[in-house]
């Protein structure tokens, strides 16, 4: 109560007890952000180093020998360009479908009295569960002939049973039947209903929607590594991979070991480069919705 | 009472005519769902189908209706397949280590970011942790290489400062360390998240009981371990319950980009072998590929099933 109510001499009131359980509170966290974020300065400040500071290992906290060169050299790369392309292109026209199908799947699944609801629930949550699996995904994408076109990165995940669920339920919660009664007394139909009221009701959903969407569009890989081989067609993390996962193997034993190390310091800066401008983009997408994640969290966990 | 000519109807008469009057009704509704069902349709049941060429021996000339039955070969090559031996069990280590490691951690952020007056201070480090989750799997396995790396990366240059000079050994290629690597980078990049979820279910904790304790003299430390915890303590068990019966289903992603010759022998799961045996290995065995999917897709529906059933008589939390 004293800690309520007392504020003014909130530090004289606290116990003994209190003072060093707050003290190991504030430790830890401040640990857990320390082991969090030092790995983020880390590639940032490395990004805009020079190679050699890098490879002299003078780097460990702000940027030394502060220099573009590595952005100069990773804007200079073609690939990347291609894949930055790509992926704004899937992310983009693929969360937008995303978004749209999943309210329109949604909002009859929200109507509690709707005749056959819980059978067409169960045919949704069911693949939640149990689905064919690589192989058979493939064959089907062979069949439809959309393997390595542009399409089989948009329809394949069309909608996410999970950010279903959660539309689902955000939409039971928050737009009350009686709402539709109403408007329907008026004379609206469910179409109307649908874009009238329940689409700019649900801006705080839809932002939900939209940002797990986007960051899974975004940050995906293994669909494009199954169905393309067009390089043109390429996301950017596909690109990605190649330059800071495949080929790490192949440090060779240099010829000339300072040329090497000159050449293996320019390579790294990339790396952290790379990472930099991979990551930035979909970092600055996320203080603007980062008001709803709790909701869209809160809602998620509701089950089905 | 109501005396008319017809035969009164009975409830259940009543009831199914209301139900083809309301399903009438809703034409639109399920105009809604065309699109919706057909495509989970195609791209989720069909697929479901094309499963049975785990039973046959399939050829693309047959195609999968043509190739020939064999039962259970495919199953019975897998079991018998040296490999069995090493990719069950490093699925269900990598799984279970995985679990252990991640489950209490993001329960001890939120029960801490909770006692926190700060709310600016507290705000920040929530912001901070949240940052990692939304870096790609690519990214993040390109940062574990390229500050592992044993010559020129942040490892490897402080350890030859202690070693003359010395370069270590390339962690990212040490069998042994493989799964502590995975564990603790996947630790690193979502416990912030994670918290989310057990924050907000704090935030519904009944302020009176606190003023309550504090008068009987309870210690914040008392607080948290009689009030918060116990809070949050059903959503924990509802994750546990979801994540213990997906234990079979872990990535492909992230294995598969860790995964190199000299670490194989731990990094090898069921998924990274399933796709090099159907989409690398020369011509690929699209049925053995097939057959070992669906003996995990198997074991992993039962686990939810079981895990399940036990959560529901032990805790009365369950899925469904």
């Amino acid at each position: 109560m004293a800690e309520f109510v007392n504020k003014r001499n909130k530090k004289i009131e606290l116990s003994r007890d209190d003072k060093i359980f707050y003290t190991v509170v504030n430790i830890v966290l401040t640990l857990i952000t320390i082991v969090v974020l030092y790995p983020l300065i880390y590639v940032l400040s490395a990004s805009f180093s020079s190679g050699r500071a890098i490879l002299s290992g003078r780097v460990w906290l702000y940027p030394v020998d502060f220099s573009l060169e590595g952005y100069q050299e990773v804007f200079k790369n073609q690939n990347i360009w291609i894949g930055y392309g790509n992926t704004i292109f899937y992310t983009v026209v693929a969360t937008a479908l995303n978004v749209f199908f999943t309210m329109v799947a949604a909002y009859p699944l929200s109507r509690r009295n709707l005749p056959g609801k819980n059978a067409i629930m169960m045919i949704f949550t069911f693949t939640m569960f149990f689905n064919g699996g690589m192989i058979p995904n493939y064959m089907l994408m062979k069949n439809l002939h959309i393997i390595n076109t542009r399409a089989v990165m948009i329809i394949p995940g069309l909608i996410s049973v999970y950010n279903l669920i959660i539309a689902r339920t955000f939409i039971q919660s928050s737009i009350p039947y009686e709402l539709y009664e109403a408007c329907q007394v008026d004379g609206a139909t469910n179409t109307r209903f649908f874009f009238q009221m329940v689409l700019p009701l649900s801006k705080a959903v839809l932002a939900v929607l939209a940002l797990y969407y986007a960051v899974g569009h975004w940050n995906a890989y293994f669909n494009a590594l199954l169905y393309l081989s067009d390089r043109t067609k390429y996301p950017l993390q596909l690109f990605l991979r190649e330059i800071l996962v495949a080929n790490t193997m192949n440090e060779s034993t240099g010829i000339d070991p300072e040329l090497l190390a000159a050449k293996q310091g320019m390579s790294d800066l990339l790396k952290y480069c790379l990472i930099v401008v991979a990551t930035v983009p979909i970092l600055c997408v996320y203080p603007f919705i980062q008001k709803y994640f709790a909701t869209g969290v809160m809602i998620g966990s509701i089950k089905g | 009472m109501a005396q008319t000519g017809k035969p009164a109807l009975t409830a259940k008469q009543k009831a199914r005519q209301s139900t083809i009057r309301l399903a009438k009704q809703s034409w639109e509704l399920y105009l809604f769902l065309l699109i919706p069902v057909a495509f989970i349709i195609i791209f989720h049941y069909v697929p479901m189908i094309g499963v049975q060429i785990a039973f046959r021996k399939y050829r693309i000339v047959d195609g999968i209706w043509g190739s020939k039955w064999v039962g259970f070969a495919q199953f019975q090559k897998f079991f018998k397949s040296p490999q069995f031996k090493t990719i069950v069990p490093n699925t269900i280590i990598l799984s279970l280590y995985g679990l252990f490691a991640s489950f209490p951690i993001p329960i001890i952020l939120a029960l801490a970011l909770n006692v926190l007056r700060n709310k600016r201070f507290k705000m920040t480090i929530q912001m901070i942790s949240y940052m990692p989750h939304f870096i790609s799997t690519v990214v993040l396995v390109g940062m574990l290489i390229a500050i592992l790396n044993p010559r020129i990366g942040m490892y490897g240059i402080i350890y030859q400062s202690f070693h003359d000079g010395k370069a270590p050994k390339d962690l990212m290629g040490q069998a042994g360390l493989f799964r502590h690597l995975y564990v603790w980078s996947g630790v690193w990049q979502n416990m912030g998240w994670s918290s989310i979820i057990y924050l907000a279910a704090l935030s519904a904790v009944d302020t009176e009981l606190h003023e309550a304790a504090q008068i009987d003299g309870a210690s914040r430390y008392k607080r948290v371990i009689h009030i918060d915890f116990p809070t949050i303590l059903p959503t924990a068990i509802i994750l546990l319950i979801m994540n213990a019966g997906r234990i079979m289903s872990i990535g492909f992603e992230k294995a598969y980009l860790m995964q190199n010759n000299l670490n194989k022998s731990t990094s090898e799961i069921i998924s990274t072998y399933v796709y090099y045996v159907g989409m690398t290995s020369g011509t690929g065995d699209f049925s053995y590929a097939t057959a070992i999917d669906l003996f995990n897709a198997v074991i992993n529906l039962i686990m939810l099933v079981v895990v399940n059933a036990i959560s529901k008589k032990v805790t009365d939390t369950s899925l469904w």
